[in-house]
């Protein structure tokens, strides 16, 4: 098989798209952070998220989140109709500020995890999960 | 009230004055999200549980906002500091206005 110009050219475009599309935050997703943080800056660290890379089933994907410190802890998931997953907040006897639960996702996308610390700043965490079967009927 | 709801609670039976202990928690809920269809095209209206709260002896240890992305079925794993002898009371407020309540005993070892 032999590529022609115009191949390659498509080739290469299409690649791109893919790895740009999973980035994109929507703006529903936008309002809810901005809802959450008031429109302060996060730092990059501070905060743990872990999901699994690839997700088979999109209607129980295990996720679990902490934050050393936080007092809440918000899950958003950029590519749902409704970003919304969950908010953690810690009570006074919270033995850790690290909680687990099982989320569902509609298709491949980044989840994305926004502590808010002590001190009143912020902290986020992205992690891109690919899911074989969404998880939102349709 | 969503049919046939259930909560199911694990957490140690006694535990030593300050100890961290580990609860997991589950409650049978088909948590509809309200963008699913039926077979004849229309939408199924949302109903899940919207929030979930754990106390022991009337401290909170977590309060948890749940949007229709949480699984059906939710179920939550934290970590709770045992600061005396007392109950662990879980609360799980539905859509429709029902309340799910459970309630665990903790004995100082």
């Amino acid at each position: 098989m032999s590529f022609t110009r115009r191949d390659t050219l498509a080739i290469g475009l299409g690649a791109a798209a893919l790895t740009v599309l999973p980035f994109r935050v929507s703006a529903a997703a936008e309002d809810a952070i901005a809802a959450f943080t008031g429109g302060a800056d996060m730092a990059d660290s501070g905060v743990e998220l872990t999901a699994p890379e690839i997700a088979e089933n999109g209607n129980t994907v295990p996720i679990s989140v902490s934050a050393e410190g936080a007092s809440a802890i918000i899950v958003l998931a950029t590519g749902n109709p409704t970003p919304g997953v969950a908010e953690f907040k810690f009570g006074e006897l919270a033995g850790s500020t690290a909680a687990s639960t099982r989320m569902r996702l509609a298709g491949t996308q980044d989840v994305l995890a926004i502590a808010k610390l002590a001190d009143g700043s912020f902290a986020r965490a992205s992690k891109t999960v690919k899911v074989t079967i969404g998880g939102c009927g349709g | 009230m969503a049919e046939g709801v259930k909560p199911r609670v694990k957490a140690p039976k006694s535990a030593s004055a300050g100890e961290v202990v580990t609860i997991k928690t589950l409650i049978s809920h088909p948590m509809e999200s309200g963008q699913r269809k039926d077979s004849s095209g229309n939408k199924v209206p949302r109903s899940i549980i919207n929030r979930f709260t754990c106390d022991f002896n009337g401290q909170s240890v977590i309060d948890v906002t749940m949007e229709p992305a949480i699984s059906t079925n939710p179920y939550f794993e934290f970590e709770a500091t045992v600061p005396e002898a007392g109950d662990f009371k879980f609360t799980w407020y539905d859509d429709d206005g029902s309340v799910y309540e459970e309630t665990k005993s903790v004995a100082m070892a």
